[in-house]
């Protein structure tokens, strides 16, 4: 197998592609950091209200989340990248039409394993709480959630590799993330079968620390 | 906001029949995939479960490859990457017989059968050792224990998870768009281009999608209380 066009293009591959320095406002960690963490923390605040005791905000946080779990991502991009520019008069760059589309729907997810994590505790931790005094707010920041984060450990990680990999549709929109870089690179040497590989790998090295990590976790909290 | 909506642009010109196509496509894609995806993911989830050491390892090399790697890159590869290796004979063969719906569903049905996979090991694990103790004490070779007795009870664990698996199947043949198969996205899109209307069309597209997914979780929320084996899912299923 000719690997030449890897030699060549792996410098754009990775600076470009994968941490977005280069000419294009690009890069797959770029994106996948920030969606991550603004994903979960709006995943935390959707899956306490799916928990809460006022049923507007319960129906209204189980809507949401209804909703963008029948919906495949490559719909809510599209919603975004046309939606947003009509909302706000304004044309918005790929950038933000990718985030916000990942961080909408990946707090949906994040929501229902926060929500999971949550009702995994058992409710004499809240009476107990309550007992000695502390607030509702105060038995969840200083109570509830520091256990249930540690129980859902292992299905958060799981579901930051499933955003991680979600990030390259925002090739589709024309992102300049590895996907992308590599769609560029073949235009111009028609060398599919190996820059499609090659990205493959790389984001296989990611995803699978990930998983390892998350395995490794798994055995600790268990 | 000053969007004057033209909800008509659905059911006017070729719109419907568009749609129409989008979804038929969608499910004969999503379906073909299924069936790759249920067929990989038993034989790779029961390899994993088993002792003999390499067979274990083939599984779990399949599933770690394919399952940490987008969808989309699969997409690319198999249709642009392994065709021209190919022979030209089956190239050409391919190419005027629908390659893109072809390298779609197997992107499609490969990655899922990945994950799949994990689903069918998890509920295979979940049933006590003792069931296959037992059958093997009754007679059974191993492949009959596993036929008889481990994966009758699996399929029925693993109903609820392996429904979300499924949903998540369909919802991902949208990524077939990157390829052109005229799925249901694709057609949305297209319609968006000839009618310049993107909100309407968007939303026809994702009233299917939803529809279509909720439709199948209802049926399998009734599947699953149909074939229950009593006193077996409860265990389970009640946390």
């Amino acid at each position: 197998m000719d690997l030449g066009v890897i030699a060549q293009n792996w410098k754009f591959l990775i600076l470009q592609g994968l941490l977005g320095i280069g000419n294009f406002a690009g890069g797959t960690l770029r994106l996948a950091i920030p969606a991550i963490a603004l994903g979960f923390l709006l995943g935390i605040f959707i899956g306490l209200a799916r928990l809460a005791r006022s049923p507007w905000l319960r129906g209204a946080a189980t809507a949401y989340v209804e909703f963008f779990r029948g919906v495949p991502l490559v719909m809510v991009i599209f919603w975004m990248w046309f939606v947003i520019p009509q909302l706000l008069r304004l044309p918005i760059p790929e950038y933000g039409v990718a985030i916000s589309a990942l961080v909408s729907l990946e707090a949906a997810y994040f929501g229902s394993n926060v929500r999971a994590g949550v009702r995994t505790l058992p409710r004499g931790q809240v009476e107990a709480a309550r007992a000695v005094g502390l607030s509702g707010a105060q038995t969840m920041r200083l109570v509830v959630l520091p256990q249930a984060l540690r129980n859902m450990v292992p299905s958060l990680v799981t579901q930051m590799i499933v955003l991680f990999k979600d990030t390259s549709l925002a090739s589709i929109i024309g992102y300049v993330d590895l996907t992308k870089a590599a769609q560029i690179v073949n235009n111009r040497e028609i060398k599919p079968f190996q820059l499609y590989l090659f990205i493959a790998v790389i984001y296989w090295l990611f995803a699978y620390s990930m998983s390892r990590v998350a395995r490794r976790l798994e055995k600790k909290t268990a | 906001m000053s969007y004057s909506f033209r909800w008509s642009v659905l059911w006017t010109g070729q719109s419907g029949h568009w749609l129409l196509e989008g979804v038929l496509t969608t499910l004969a894609l999503s379906a073909l995939a299924w069936v790759l995806a249920a067929a990989l993911g038993m034989t790779a989830g029961a390899l994993r479960t088993l002792r003999h050491r390499p067979l274990r390892a083939v599984g779990t090399a399949y599933v770690e490859f394919f399952r940490n790697v987008p969808l989309i890159v699969w997409m690319f590869f198999w249709y642009f990457g392994v065709p021209p290796l190919l022979p030209r004979a089956v190239q050409d063969w391919l190419f005027s017989h629908g390659a893109e719906f072809w390298a779609g569903m197997f992107a499609l049905g490969v990655y899922h059968g990945a994950r799949m996979s994990e689903v069918i090991r998890s509920g295979i694990l979940s049933i006590p050792r003792t069931q296959f103790e037992a059958a093997q004490a009754m007679g059974l070779t191993t492949w009959q224990a596993y036929r008889l007795v481990i994966l009758p009870i699996a399929v029925r664990l693993i109903v609820p998870p392996a429904t979300n698996e499924s949903l998540n199947l369909l919802k991902n043949s949208s990524v077939a768009l990157t390829i052109s198969v005229p799925e249901l996205t694709f057609q949305t899109r297209q319609i968006e281009t000839y009618t310049a209307r993107a909100i309407e069309a968007l939303t026809a597209g994702t009233l299917i999608y939803l529809a279509m997914c909720l439709s199948i979780a209802w049926i399998m929320a009734r599947v699953e209380r149909r074939f229950a084996i009593p006193g077996m899912i409860a265990r389970v299923g009640g946390g």
